[in-house]
């Protein structure tokens, strides 16, 4: 497979609502951004591009099947070669990967990968239940279908496990929503308490509604491009590409049921032996894996993007991770699924400093003061607890993220500096289907590399 | 929304409307160019579905529950029992066979749902949990009943509980829920 890179990105504004713009001129938002962005305005932009992906998780949301190449004409991408890819909460991290292998493959060598998805065009509850026919329609949904309670569910048994508590998962909130408040592209920029946290009404026992991400209109992009395409970009804008280059894909999968997770053995990641799991800590001397507690889809994931970029021992090789946070508790079992630490740790690692920013204070004083503060910073951007989740962009907004991290450029994109990460040369991005059902995890390396 | 006294502040909002049979618009040609300012119009589209649906080679396992049984999915091969059904093993792919499963189970995990899908709306705050029945690969999720949902405690995990049947089926897997034994 040949070298892919990213060479740039956009998001558009997310908010609660968008009815400014129909979801095509969101994508044009984000879209236009990207192209500008590499010095080049869109129609010679489109005279370059191979093709491309169009993402959105939603048909019901939508009220309109065949969004996708809606999307693509009105950027301007037709008569050349397209797909809608639909994966549900990890649609934009699949868009991304199949970008990738269009050019990876040596199929394309330019491809832009685009996702949107507008949920205000219905209220709340309806959009509960919409999320919600995301789980089994006949065995499911109708014994009270709700994705919040699902993972409240799951999080019940990690407390019962492992000693994990509401206090831990607060951390992750007050963490997410500060770094949030550093970034404009953010919809809830918030200095919040643990108290403040767990104070919020109640909406599935423990998650309170600041565990929670919210709904969100909104688009994001990404443009990908082989070293020729990367050469025809530069020749086109007379200008030198930052290129990102993705030096990781991996994907893993789960039953859509979650009643229907089997304990198994652990798949190990390269930093951990099969006698990590073993003693009285775990159930019957053994980890009974993965249950509900874990997700055996982002462990996969992790396994198979980790080894793909040479990757050994993740939270000191990765200098950055950008993970799908649709819930504080999601968050914490996810640092275990990818390896920042053990199984039954992560409510440990959530309170600890590890994966705070180092130079932003978060009026936590364990963290605050911790010498470790800053190890691996998780979610700068705040998240999708902060930024926003409009599922079909969620994955693509984080590819944005990491994509300007690694360029150096968050300064230049979000008009402050405080959550660029200092020295940051590789990034991970993980994004995650209901109940862990898709996983994806990327991993984008700086020009130069490690 | 009402202030502190109790005392409505505001008038309800409602997803009902004036129906509208003209709209301002500005004097053409001289004013195209305010069009570009212009506040989005956005209206009400009602999308309403009757499904016909099948639960195919589950059907077993529903009309179990109107006669006041659980069954589950066996794999002769694998040994597994699966109490949410499976035509086929998750393991091998062999075809199931049903087995009947206890009235006595234990909670697994549980959540309590105070807010929700709309069609649940009406029925919160509720619990959700996820059963473990001896002797089962997988778990089953259902509703626990006699339980104070305003009072939830990570003691219910593990908690011994039986099967209660709707005596009016749904033809719905809520039609089984399950209360603390001897409740
Ligand atoms: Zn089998």
């Amino acid at each position: 497979m040949r070298p892919v890179y990213m060479v740039s990105g956009g998001i558009s504004k997310f908010a609660k609502a968008r009815p400014d713009k129909t979801f095509q001129a969101l994508c044009m938002e984000a879209y236009s951004y990207a192209i500008h962005d590499l010095g080049l305005e869109v129609g010679k932009f489109n005279e370059l591009a191979d093709g491309c992906v169009i993402s959105y998780f939603s048909d019901h949301f939508a009220r309109q099947l065949m969004a996708g190449i809606m999307a693509q004409d009105y950027l301007g991408l037709c008569p050349k070669p397209g797909h809608r890819v639909e994966g549900g909460g990890a649609t934009g991290g699949l868009c991304l990967q199949e970008a990738w292998k269009s050019i990876a493959s040596g199929h394309m060598e330019i491809c832009p990968a685009v996702g949107f998805e507008t949920m205000s065009h219905v209220n709340t509850w309806k959009g509960n239940e919409f999320i919600a026919h995301a789980s089994d329609v006949s065995f499911d949904y109708p014994v009270g279908g709700f994705y919040s309670g699902y993972y409240a569910m799951m999080v019940v048994r990690h407390m019962m496990e492992y000693g994990t508590t509401a206090e831990q998962m607060a951390h992750v909130s007050v963490k997410n929503h500060m770094n949030a408040f550093y970034n404009p592209y953010a919809q809830k920029r918030q200095k919040l308490t643990v108290k403040e946290v767990r104070e919020a009404p109640m909406v599935a026992w423990p998650l309170t509604r600041l565990d929670i991400c919210v709904m969100s209109d909104g688009a994001a992009a990404a443009i990908l491009a082989s070293e020729e395409g990367v050469k025809e970009i530069e020749k086109a804008s007379g200008k030198r590409v930052k290129k990102v280059k993705v030096t990781g894909i991996g994907r893993g999968t789960d039953a859509m049921r979650m009643a229907d997770r089997p304990h198994r053995k652990v798949p190990l990641l390269p930093n951990e032996k099969a006698g990590d799991y073993v003693g009285k800590k775990w159930h019957g001397g053994r980890l009974e894996y993965p249950g509900i507690h874990s997700f055996r889809a982002g462990r996969m994931a992790s396994v198979q993007a980790y080894e793909m970029a040479g990757i050994t021992d993740p939270l000191a090789e990765i200098d950055f991770v950008e993970l799908h946070d649709a819930y504080t508790s999601s968050e914490i079992q996810t640092y275990e699924d990818m390896g920042l630490c053990r199984y039954g740790e992560g409510g440990k690692f959530a309170a600890s400093g590890k994966p705070f920013l180092p130079n932003i204070t978060y009026g936590l004083p364990a963290v605050d003061k911790d010498p470790q503060k800053g190890t691996c910073p998780v979610n700068p951007s705040g998240g999708l607890i902060a930024c926003g989740h409009p599922v079909g962009a969620t994955g693509l907004m984080q590819a944005v993220f990491a994509c300007w991290q690694l360029q150096k450029t968050i300064r230049k994109h979000l008009k402050k500096p405080d959550i660029q990460v200092k020295d940051a040369k590789r990034g991970a991005i993980h994004s995650h289907a209901g109940t862990g059902t898709y996983v994806t995890v990327s991993i984008l390396e700086a020009e130069g590399g490690r | 929304m009402a202030d502190k006294k109790g005392i409505p502040m505001r008038l309800p909002e409602t997803e009902t409307a004036t129906e509208v049979y003209s709209l301002p618009f500005p004097e053409l040609p001289k004013d195209l160019g305010a069009l570009k300012g212009m506040k989005p119009i956005v209206v009400k589209q009602p999308y309403h579905i009757d499904y016909i649906h099948s639960y195919g080679q589950d059907s077993p396992w529903i009309a179990g529950l109107s006669n006041g049984t659980i069954l589950g999915s066996r794999c002769k091969r694998c040994r597994n029992t699966y109490p949410q059904p499976r035509g086929h093993c998750m393991d091998c792919g062999d075809e199931t066979e049903w087995v009947v499963l206890p009235n006595k189970a234990k909670v697994h995990t549980f959540t309590v749902c105070h807010f929700g899908s709309q069609e649940f709306l009406p029925e919160c705050p509720f619990v959700l949990c996820l059963i473990e029945f001896k002797g089962c690969e997988t778990l089953l999720l259902s509703r626990l009943m006699g339980v104070d949902p305003l009072k939830p405690s990570l003691k219910w995990v593990g908690m011994e509980v039986e099967a209660k049947f709707r005596r009016l089926s749904k033809t719905k897997p809520t039609d089984v829920y399950f209360v603390p034994v001897g409740s």
